[in-house]
């Protein structure tokens, strides 16, 4: 039983990127002293910004939804070897398809208006993922360039949608309401915590035992693997390379749609910005499984509303959370550090040892 | 007088001793072996010589003064060489340009080219290499390839020259003109050493041989005092049977797989041209050539892998051209040529790559597409110890197992699925003796069980000794196809070269 939780924790690297959190916690901490304020009370408020009462709780479950989605999105990617950075754009046109499916399709019951307007989304950001991923296939563009093309198509095409065709009356450029038979229901009152905190948890849950215990999650992950054997196994690539990125897209596009029917009630722009990208970061953090990535979501949700904490409580701007977020990221994407780190100690035992024989 | 003189040298990595205590010496003027299976230390112990690797313990030699060799540039200063297995050759400058490279002979400031031939010109005579300094690198074979960096050596007034694996490209011809080669350094008083698993190799060109199995030394002996059977025990540290005990061929041998006129265009150019080739059960069917003449093309074609050829491939007289790499699996099994891009997946499990090709079998997978990972991981244990993998257990990656239990457990799942055809391509490459003689015992017992063997192989002695009919492919064609015992080994050399017909006539 021991030898498994060792293996476990071996195997997902756990221990890796908690000790990259802690480690950027301490650096952080630095700077924040070097800025003449207490750490302490720094980490203090965020403690209670993310975590100090049910409202606060919820709020960090409630930002964490979006980015639990942007998060699967990205492991689907890196599954099958490709590097979405188009979730960022898939996110929004996904809240967008899911916006006007919410206002403008009547006369359903709840229950098939609310999971339309959430396939709405999903198809939404699918079909645009889907497009990079075709043109990859059919004329070898790199994936990359495409998918960060298609996210500025995505921005002004639909900042042009929401600014004239499907301006809601008054000042602000946002889209009408949607229908309460397509909304999600708030679960904690004034807090971002919907219902969509369920579709987290499946998503999380199904994405888990399609890639270990189905064909269809094994043959993904060895075409990402290895797609040279992959094909020699019989396995079509290219097949994989559309499935695996509609997913991506379609994920992306739940988690953009879950914002609109869940928190906003409208599109509204850079309502989702962001998320696409902190997606890469929160997946690499979770090690490209799906359960790493449902809890450094989590861990980010909770960096976000500790810096509002922050700023609400204390003087210490909250701009010093970036620097802490980015620490995070730059720790956990860079394992090597630590594997270096480990080689030099190892070596230097070594050579002590080895002189010892010579000597 | 010894040239090299290496002393209690180890050199460990992550903990592991791949030279431990090793003493090795070579005497001026001799040919000297160093052998040993893949992982004995051999590599690392001549890399500790180049000035490749610093050894952590150990003090080195060169003509009886101790030397610290801290980099290749020291080594060469110190009139050592090393011709490494991959060549370090640029293909779009001349010989003579990439001998000279970094020691240019100059007229002011400006490179004297037309002084550079004539000095290369100069040294190939000497030393009878048959190299023309203006040609081209990426026009030249590789056997005179191999020519142009043994060349570079000398230029850079090497005294000890040291080759690794030299022979692992070369066509017969090609490995007797290099023998030809090293006689002639070792007549100029050169010092020559050769890594080398091969047997045959030591015993045709060696003078003396030191035998490394796992990091120590075993032994230093002359030439004259061993022969291939002992050094093959020395290596492995048992008795190994070199002679695969052949049964005759079965009376009733129905063609399983029959190509005809098979033609693959790539890049303008055929290079399948109008293949034909039956292969019948309980034989085995070698495909010998020159790497780069078309068998890899060969296999992509028989395994579905490259689907635009045209031409004809039936299974017992079925038409089944065109049918896809999943479709092919049914029928063929498959040991690829480069097990690290298309035999296994190197993060994926032993049990998951013991299934990877055949997952969808019944067995393996319900109807609805869930993997039974239960009977699965099952049948993986018993792969393993059947195949005999040597292993942490099924749940270990397979990319961090030796390269010969990843091939036993490449091979181990062609022959657990296998429908009664094989494709085995490079079965034994960079595989210990052990594991080779278990591959080659296994192949045989395909076709004494009545399989069909296609053997594709770079190396000519696992041909010869395995298979019932050889097929000589070049340049895309079969240049000639008869049973084993029709082929004499330098007729088969020379089919390799093209020369096939000539070498009839003459």
């Amino acid at each position: 039983m021991k030898n498994k939780i060792t293996d476990f924790l071996k195997r997902s690297q756990i221990l890796v990127s908690a000790a990259s959190l802690i480690l950027a916690l301490l650096i952080c901490g630095l700077v924040i002293a070097v800025c003449g304020y207490s750490p302490m009370e720094a980490y203090g408020a965020m403690l209670k910004g993310a975590f100090g009462s049910k409202y606060y709780f919820s709020q960090t479950l409630g930002t964490m939804i979006p980015l639990v989605f942007s998060g699967l999105a990205m492991l689907m990617a890196v599954k099958v070897g490709i590097f979405n950075i188009g979730i960022e754009g898939q996110m929004l046109v996904g809240s967008f398809a899911a916006a006007l499916a919410g206002r403008y399709i009547t006369g359903l019951p709840k229950i098939i208006h609310l999971p339309l307007a959430l396939l709405a989304g999903a198809m939404m950001g699918g079909l645009w993922a889907l497009i990079a991923a075709w043109l990859k296939n059919a004329l070898g563009i790199n994936e990359v360039i495409l998918t960060i093309m298609l996210n500025y198509v995505a921005q002004y095409v639909v900042s042009y949608l929401v600014s004239f065709p499907f301006h809601a009356e008054g000042n602000v450029v946002r889209t009408e309401d949607i229908q309460p038979t397509a909304s999600m229901t708030t679960m904690v009152a004034h807090t971002r915590l919907y219902t969509g905190i369920y579709l987290a948890v499946a998503a999380t849950v199904l994405i888990w035992l399609m890639l270990r215990y189905t064909k269809f999650g094994y043959e993904l992950r060895a075409v990402g693997s290895n797609s040279s054997a992959a094909e020699t196994a019989g396995i079509n690539a290219k097949r994989y390379i559309l499935a695996a990125m509609f997913l991506s897209g379609a994920l992306a596009g739940i988690g953009g749609a879950g914002e609109v029917l869940g928190y906003w009630g409208y599109y509204i722009p850079t309502m989702t910005q962001g998320y696409g990208f902190d997606g890469i970061a929160i997946a690499t953090m979770g090690r490209s499984e799906p359960l790493g990535t449902f809890i450094s979501a989590f861990l980010f949700g909770a960096l976000r509303n500790g810096a509002t904490g922050m700023n609400r409580s204390t003087s210490i701007p909250g701009e010093l959370i970036e620097v802490l977020e980015g620490l995070v990221i730059l720790f956990v994407s860079t394992p090597g550090i630590f594997r270096a780190a480990r080689k030099i100690i190892r070596a230097r035992n070594e050579r002590r040892t080895g002189n010892g024989l010579s000597a | 007088m010894n040239a090299v003189e290496m002393l209690g040298i180890t050199k460990r990595f992550n903990g592991m001793p791949a030279n431990d205590n090793v003493d090795f010496y070579v005497e001026k003027g001799e040919i000297h072996s160093l052998l040993g299976e893949n992982g004995a230390g051999k590599t690392t112990l001549m890399n500790i010589l180049f000035g490749m690797y610093r050894a952590d313990s150990g003090i080195i030699k060169i003509n009886g003064e101790e030397v610290s060799i801290s980099s290749p540039r020291v080594a060469i200063e110190n009139g050592i060489s090393m011709v490494h297995q991959h060549f370090m050759l640029v293909d779009s400058l001349t010989v003579t340009e990439n001998i000279v490279l970094g020691q240019e002979p100059k007229k002011g400031p400006f490179f004297d080219l037309e002084d550079a031939f004539r000095q290369i010109g100069e040294l190939a005579d000497r030393y009878h290499f048959k190299v023309d300094p203006r040609a081209k690198i990426s026009e030249l074979s590789v056997g005179v390839r191999q020519r142009v960096e043994i060349l570079k050596a000398l230029y850079h007034k090497a005294d000890i020259l040291i080759l690794d694996e030299p022979t692992a490209v070369l066509t017969p011809q090609e490995v007797d003109d290099l023998f030809t080669v090293l006689r002639g350094l070792k007549e100029d008083g050169k010092t020559v050493i050769i890594i080398t698993h091969k047997l045959k190799e030591t015993m045709a060109v060696a003078d003396s041989v030191t035998i490394l199995r796992k990091g120590k030394k075993v032994t230093r002996l002359p030439i004259e005092e061993v022969d291939e059977q002992k050094l093959a025990d020395l290596m492995v540290g048992r008795f190994v049977d070199l002679n695969i005990k052949k049964k005759d061929l079965r009376a009733d041998r129905p063609v399983r797989i029959s190509l005809e006129d098979i033609v693959l265009e790539k890049n303008g150019k055929n290079v399948l041209d109008h293949v034909s080739l039956e292969i019948r059960s309980g034989e085995i069917l070698g495909i010998a050539g020159v790497e780069g003449n078309g068998q890899t093309e060969l296999i992509e074609v028989i395994t579905g892998i490259e689907r635009r050829y045209s031409g004809r491939i039936t299974e017992d007289g079925r038409d089944i051209t065109g049918t896809d790499a999943a479709g092919m699996l049914k029928v063929i099994g498959h040991i690829p040529e480069d097990r690290g891009m298309r035999g296994y997946i190197s993060n994926f499990s032993n049990w998951e790559n013991l299934i990877l090709g055949y997952h969808t079998l019944p067995q393996y997978m319900t109807r609805q597409g869930i993997l039974k990972t239960k009977q699965i991981r099952k049948d993986a244990q018993e792969a393993i110890e059947v195949y005999d993998v040597r292993t942490e257990g099924i749940d270990q990656p397979t990319g961090s197992l030796s390269g010969g239990n990843q091939q036993k457990l490449i091979v181990g799942r062609a022959l657990k699925h296998h429908n009664g055809v094989l494709v085995a391509a490079q079965p034994t490459r960079g595989v210990d003796i052990g594991a080779i003689e278990y591959i080659h015992s296994q192949l045989m017992a395909v076709r004494d069980s009545g399989g069909a063997v296609i053997l594709i192989s770079a190396d000519l002695d696992e041909i010869v000794k395995l298979s019932d009919r050889i097929a000589v492919i070049y340049e895309g064609r079969i240049a000639a196809c008869r049973p084993a015992s029709g082929f004499t080994e330098s007729e088969l050399g020379a089919y390799m070269l093209g020369k096939g017909d000539s070498a009839d006539e003459e």
